[in-house]
């Protein structure tokens, strides 16, 4: 209870700092925006999908990969409290242990369901929309932020191990990049050479993004269902995925909160 | 106002504390008596910042024991944090936030409901004197206004015990002043205080009882007058034009001293302690003048942590590592 209790404590901090900070706004707000309507208008047009439209196949992947990076905050977001010394001031203080992790990862779901309904608008007026039913979107975007929440939890034991935000942020670049494009989220896996195919076949990001596309309805009528098991099960593949990241990371993040910043 | 705790007192029994070659404490012992202050002083890597972490529970020290206010640090780190309030050497704030939103966080996080959380913070910004700043973020704070939201937030919860790494450092002569009323006025309440420094002044003005510390080993303790007598009263500092003659000088001063002096020969400064302060000043002044050596500038002060220092270890209050 006590740990639910300072977590809220921390969450609450970071939440006002999102008004705060301009660059902060910028990563959740106006770079997904850009993303959106980039690739909608660089690559929309030269990209075709079998019986398809690209856009529309393109919104999943850019969410999924948004999200995914959005946990980049959580790393850079505690490797700076670890820098200023408020991980020490935490640590001296009478408050849960687990407390101030937990904490930064919730608030995370908040920046990147900020960054989903700005990405969602830009993707209607782009021409984007959902074909399913609501309930369906409701589950696409609840899984979208449940894996975001749990990739967080990866950051959150990068951004405890490193000495800067900097460091968070080229790591996360470094580990992300191929993980998000070495994935079905801007083409096709079918289109991938061997095992690059089978990488993204079995990528979490790519069964994240199909699963997003199968609940928004935006799989192209008449596409042939993915042979992988991995995308013939998007959803519960990428569940397993989200729940096996969050047992093993957050006891490695409390652990790793524990020892830090003993300077 | 301080809750009531029966055993304030800190101790610690041969703190061992290396990180790799680097030995940051070599056998700490330590005693504050409760409702007393005890000044932790030494140069800069002398191993104060490390005896203060691992008293507030931050570092496990390789060997040795400690208890705070009666609770072992080592087997109950999480009663030891209920009891305590730590300023860091560095002010740990969240600068996004405003003064207000960082000590109600702080107080919330010792467990204060928002009301309580939100009255406390109102009452110490106001005995901080901080209460028009209250609502602006931290980052349009000078350095010092921040240090001191830093020690507050130490204050918030009238812990029993107050951990303080040089509390002072980068504070303005009349913050520094203000910062020690408070202190004061804790300590009158009954709060223990365990303070570093590097300035034997504000070790002086205080504490009760001061441990030199070096090397991460206490070399003296006792109170400031003691500290002071054995470096002796003051101090006699003369800096000379002709570098070549300093060792002329040096025997000048070696007949009024009475202890080791301290040369900086390519300056030309010499400083040694004296008994006696003017007729040393006045005799040096004039045999130095019969000799013909010309006078930059002289004068008498008193002691510093360098003459302690030098005092007692025979080697100056060296810098152990660049930090700041
Ligand atoms: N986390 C660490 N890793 C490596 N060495 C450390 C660490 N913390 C302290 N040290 C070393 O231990 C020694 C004692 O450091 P400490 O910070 O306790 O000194 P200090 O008396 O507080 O100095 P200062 O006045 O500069 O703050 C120093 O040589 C320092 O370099
Ligand atoms: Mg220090």
């Amino acid at each position: 209870m006590n740990t639910v209790r300072d977590a809220l404590v921390i969450a609450h901090r970071n939440i006002i700092r999102i008004r705060r900070v301009p660059d902060v706004m910028a990563f959740v707000l106006i770079q997904p925006l850009m993303f959106v309507l980039l690739f909608a208008y660089v690559f929309g047009g030269s990209i075709d999908i079998p019986g398809g439209n690209y856009r529309e196949f393109l919104i999943a992947g850019i969410f999924a990969q948004t999200v995914v990076f959005g946990a980049t905050f959580t790393g850079a977001g505690l490797a700076e409290d670890l820098q200023k010394g408020l991980i020490n001031r935490f640590r001296s203080l009478p408050m849960s242990r687990s407390a101030v992790v937990a904490g930064r990862t919730a608030s995370d779901v908040v920046y990147n369901a900020l960054s989903i309904l700005v990405m969602s608008v830009a993707g209607l007026i782009v021409g984007w929309r959902i074909r399913g039913s609501a309930l369906d979107a409701i589950a696409g975007f609840a899984l979208l932020l449940f894996f975001s929440y749990a990739f967080s939890w990866v950051m959150a034991c990068v951004g405890l191990l490193v000495p800067t935000p900097e460091v968070v942020n080229n790591a996360s670049f470094v580990i992300l990049f191929p993980l998000t494009f070495i994935a079905n989220t801007f083409v096709p896996s079918d289109n991938l050479p061997g095992v690059l195919r089978t990488i993204a076949e079995w990528n979490p990001i790519s069964t994240l993004t199909h699963a997003v596309r199968v609940k928004f309805g935006n799989i192209p009528a008449g596409t042939p269902d993915p042979s992988a098991w991995p995308l013939q099960n998007s959803v519960l593949y990428s569940l397993i995925w989200a729940i096996a990241l969050i047992v093993i990371f957050a006891p490695i993040a409390t652990r790793l909160y524990q020892r830090a910043g003993a300077r | 106002m301080t809750t009531p705790h029966t055993d304030t007192s800190v101790h610690a029994r041969g703190l061992i504390k290396t990180y790799g070659e680097v030995v940051a404490l070599n056998g700490l012992d330590l005693d504050v008596a409760g409702g007393t202050v005890l000044g932790l002083l030494g140069p800069n890597g002398a191993g104060k910042t490390t005896a203060v972490s691992i008293l507030t529970t931050l570092v496990t020290p390789d060997s040795g024991s400690a208890t705070v206010a009666g609770v072992d640090v080592l087997a109950n780190p999480k009663e030891v944090r209920r009891r305590i309030g730590l300023s860091g050497q560095y002010a740990a704030v969240d600068e996004n936030l405003t003064a207000t939103e960082n000590l109600e966080m702080i107080a919330r996080l010792y467990g204060m409901t928002w009301r309580e959380a939100r009255a406390r913070t109102k009452v110490i910004l106001d005995q901080f004197r901080l209460a028009d700043a209250a609502h602006r973020p931290l980052k349009t704070f000078s350095g010092g206004m921040r240090r001191r939201i830093d020690l507050a937030g130490a204050l918030i919860a009238d812990p029993p015990v107050l951990f303080l790494d040089e509390p002072t450092t980068g504070l303005d002569p009349r913050s520094r002043g203000d910062l020690w009323d408070i202190i004061r006025e804790r300590v009158q309440l009954g709060t223990t205080v365990l303070l570093t420094t590097q300035y034997l002044e504000e070790a002086d003005q205080l504490a009760d009882e001061i441990v030199v510390i070096d090397h991460g080993q206490a070399i003296a303790r006792g109170t400031a007058d003691e500290l002071k007598r054995r470096v002796g009263g003051e101090h006699l500092d003369v800096r000379i034009r002709d570098i070549a003659r300093v060792p002329e000088a040096e025997k000048i001063l070696g007949t009024v001293a009475h202890g080791a002096l301290r040369v900086h020969a390519e300056e030309g400064e010499i400083s040694a302690p004296v008994p006696h302060g003017v007729e040393a000043l006045s005799s040096v002044l004039r045999s130095l003048e019969s000799s013909g050596i010309d006078i930059v500038d002289i004068g008498l002060r008193r002691p510093t942590l360098d003459d302690v220092f030098m005092e007692l270890t025979g080697h100056e209050a060296t810098v152990e590592e660049e930090k700041k």
